[in-house]
């Protein structure tokens, strides 16, 4: 997804008009006539920033004519205690952000690279067996730029290696550089869910059970996307479940209040009362999320989750995009942006290179996309890590912790609208 | 006669190029009528006499531009033109100005009719480009480039650089030679748009011969772009005392403040033959943080554009660029 619209982006600018741009993809061409009746468990969140992006490369137009569900609040609970956060836009005029597919942005982003065939070309079904890295100041007879040989023998030479491999990716193991990666124990289930009633469904929900965040994302009035993060052997038993089972499991997983403990109850409504006499009119209604009665076919899948960060997003003509740098936790639907974050900074940093008649794989102007981007970056996977920390345990003090932390940070607009810009890009 | 003046004229050329000064020798010796090269030599020897003392003292007596001593200066460093973090390092932030300084003065006037290539159709000289620092990024942006330069060392470096990429094969092309030398012959006149002498004239012996030479070249209204160093006490302190001993920015020994020259000489110099000065622009160099910046005082480092009268004249009177955009520091 993120390498595809880095070829995009790349092939529409003007100052790159003139350079050949080549895009290696190990999969097949995602062609999609008509759009499917039934809905794909892969989903991401795309904020108004990625959008934008999108909406620059010619992408989103594709995406809104297909399929894609614009929401405008966002709750967020507590499995241990009532302590809630509600997230809207001012008066719930604009969206928050929108839930799409990953096929439809993929199948869009191939629609807009097909007329740009000039100077951008696609290898499917392309599979790389060797780099070959070039000297920084060469001597007479080393190669000067990455050579890159195919599966099927092939070699191609490029003065910029651009690797948006994936969280696994290769480019960066081959280069060597070091990486600051753990996993989770957790493991995350998708499927798509038929609510019980039509709804308007423009509510994102997210429930942090000490197993592990539960999220219910819309889709359409009567469809919504389940993401629900949990230990290992939890997810396997749920796949595992007949459909009737599993739905109990996930209206309980929303409802039911077995985590809440005399204590924390007491103490939960202590806080509220008290930050209600300091702000009164503060806070927001607590709604209930919609109750679940099936789930569409060929769904139920699941797939392990960790943490992930490259020490070094770039080298001497290469540069590292999306999950090959960074890789977090679905719990903030924040991994797809951050890997478009990184193409609009990137191709801005090249369009103005090439402006300047630069080499393209000149360091200088890559190491300002990794100081700019990792600036971004790392805080929001810092605060995403601290989330799932914090939430991962039902043991009293963290829990009244992070209970009176929530509800103080729903009664305060200011704060909930920094943490939305900070989201939002 | 006339051999003896061609002879003092190739005395700053490498020991290297004993044959080719015999062949120009021959040439010269030729009947041939009044050649431009003696028409030029000429006409210096009669400014020299007729300004006396003037700014001319401050160069050396020698017929042409080239300072043998400089040459042999910057011979062993020719393989460090492009270690971006070595003793060049300075020359390849510079760039960063340069380079935007060119394009968009020119785009000012010849309108970019090829997007990604703004400088297409244009034919652009550079005038001691070394190893081809500065001549790659302009045949990037799609202009025509030659680049000369008489330390033959530097010229197979460029060579070799650019031969790698085959966007710049066909666009940069190098030649070891004087740019006396290149104006020589029918064909030496009008040939470019541009003339480009960065971190040049600083370095250059005779600077009268030096601008008839560029408007010789250059088609009529064409724009001439020169970056140099001030001649004042802070550009003493600054680019030879600190800059060279004290931080090593650039090999000690690089720089003859008795050579830099000031904005109004410079002015004065290329006014009187024949060019008008568009802008006149102060650079800075940051040790720092390794970038360069323009600044408002030109006590340091300047760059500066004129154009040559002629028919282009009208175009280029438009306002030239205001060079606000900072570089990345």
């Amino acid at each position: 997804m993120v390498g595809s619209a880095m070829a995009c982006s790349l092939g529409m600018d003007p100052n790159l008009a003139d350079k050949k741009i080549l895009l290696l993809e190990a999969g097949n061409k995602k062609v999609m006539d008509n759009v499917p009746d039934t809905y794909s468990t892969r989903v991401s969140s795309i904020s108004p920033g990625s959008a934008t992006l999108l909406s620059g490369i010619g992408a989103w137009e594709h995406i809104t004519k297909m399929r894609c569900k614009p929401y405008k609040r966002m709750q967020v609970w507590d499995g241990c205690s009532d302590a809630l956060i509600t997230f809207d836009k001012e008066d719930l005029e604009n969206e928050m952000a929108y839930i799409v597919e990953n096929d439809i942005v993929v199948v869009s982003i191939i629609r807009q690279l097909d007329t740009l065939s000039d100077n951008v070309q696609v290898k499917y079904r392309s599979k790389v067996v060797k780099y070959t890295w070039p000297m920084p100041h060469h001597a007479a007879d080393s190669v000067p730029w990455v050579r890159v040989t195919l599966a099927n023998g092939e070699t191609l030479q490029t003065k910029l290696l651009i690797g948006a491999d994936g969280p696994n990716s290769m480019v960066r193991q081959e280069l060597g550089i070091p990486t600051v990666k753990w996993n989770y124990d957790q493991s995350a289930v998708v499927a798509v869910l038929h609510l019980s009633e039509p709804t308007e469904n423009n509510v994102a929900w997210q429930r942090f059970l000490p197993t592990g965040p539960i999220a219910m994302l819309p889709l359409s009035d009567t469809h919504s996307s389940l993401v629900w993060s949990t230990s290992h052997r939890l997810a396997e038993e749920l796949l595992e479940l007949d459909e009737e089972s599993f739905v109990d499991a996930i209206n309980s997983a929303f409802w039911s209040s077995e985590n809440h403990s005399e204590l924390i109850e007491t103490a939960g409504s202590l806080f509220r009362s008290a930050l209600s006499a300091i702000m009164p009119s503060a806070g927001s209604p607590r709604q209930l999320p919609p109750s679940v009665a099936g789930i569409g076919p060929k769904s139920r899948v699941m797939f392990p989750l960790g943490m992930g960060h490259a020490s070094e997003y770039v080298r001497h003509r290469v540069a590292l995009i999306g999950d090959a740098a960074h890789r977090v936790h679905p719990l903030a639907g924040q991994g797809a942006n951050l890997g478009f974050g990184d193409v609009a900074c990137l191709t801005q940093l090249l369009s103005q290179a090439a402006f300047n008649g630069k080499d393209l794989g000149a360091i200088q102007h890559l190491l300002e996309y990794e100081t700019e981007r990792q600036r971004q970056n790392l805080p929001m996977m810092a605060a995403i890590d601290l989330m799932k920390r914090l939430y991962s345990t039902n043991v009293a003090p963290v829990v009244l912790l992070r209970t009176f932390g929530l509800q103080a940070t729903n009664m305060l607009p200011t704060l909930k609208e920094q943490i939305m810009t900070f989201a939002s890009k | 006669m006339y051999s003896n003046k061609v002879n003092r004229l190739m005395l700053g050329l490498n020991n290297l190029k004993a044959t080719s000064v015999s062949s120009v020798v021959r040439r010269a010796a030729a009947p041939r009528g009044l050649s431009w090269t003696t028409v030029c030599r000429e006409r210096t020897q009669r400014l020299r006499r007729s300004a006396g003392l003037g700014m001319s003292g401050a160069h050396s007596a020698s017929q042409s531009t080239l300072d043998s001593s400089e040459v042999r200066r910057f011979q062993p460093l020719a393989s460090k033109w492009w270690d971006e973090e070595g003793e060049f390092a300075a020359l390849h932030a510079m760039n960063d100005l340069r380079v935007p300084f060119v394009r968009d003065n020119l785009l000012s006037v010849h309108r970019a009719r090829h997007p990604g290539k703004p400088l297409a159709g244009l034919r652009v000289l550079d005038v001691g480009c070394g190893g081809g620092l500065l001549s790659e990024p302009l045949g990037r942006l799609g202009a025509n480039v030659l680049g000369i330069d008489p330390v033959e060392e530097s010229i197979s470096v460029a060579q070799l650089h650019s031969s790698h990429d085959p966007d710049l094969r066909d666009r940069v092309s190098y030649r070891a030679c004087t740019l006396e030398e290149l104006s020589e012959g029918e064909q030496g006149a009008a040939q470019f748009d541009a003339v480009v002498a960065s971190e040049v004239v600083e370095h250059l012996a005779d600077l009268e011969t030096f601008a008839f030479c560029c408007s010789h070249v250059l088609k009529p209204g064409g724009s001439l772009f020169i970056t140099t160093i001030n001649k004042t006490n802070l550009s003493y302190a600054l680019a030879i005392v600190v800059a060279e001993q004290l931080l090593r920015i650039v090999p000690t020994g690089t720089h003859n403040w008795e050579k830099f020259i000031s904005p109004e000489e410079l002015e004065r110099l290329l006014e009187s033959n024949g060019f008008t000065v568009q802008s006149v622009q102060g650079m800075m160099y940051s040790p720092l943080s390794g970038a360069w910046s323009w600044a408002d005082s030109t006590a340091i480092n300047y760059a500066l554009h004129a154009v040559k009268e002629g028919h282009g004249a009208e175009d280029s009177s438009s306002h030239p660029e205001e060079h606000t955009e900072t570089t990345h520091s």
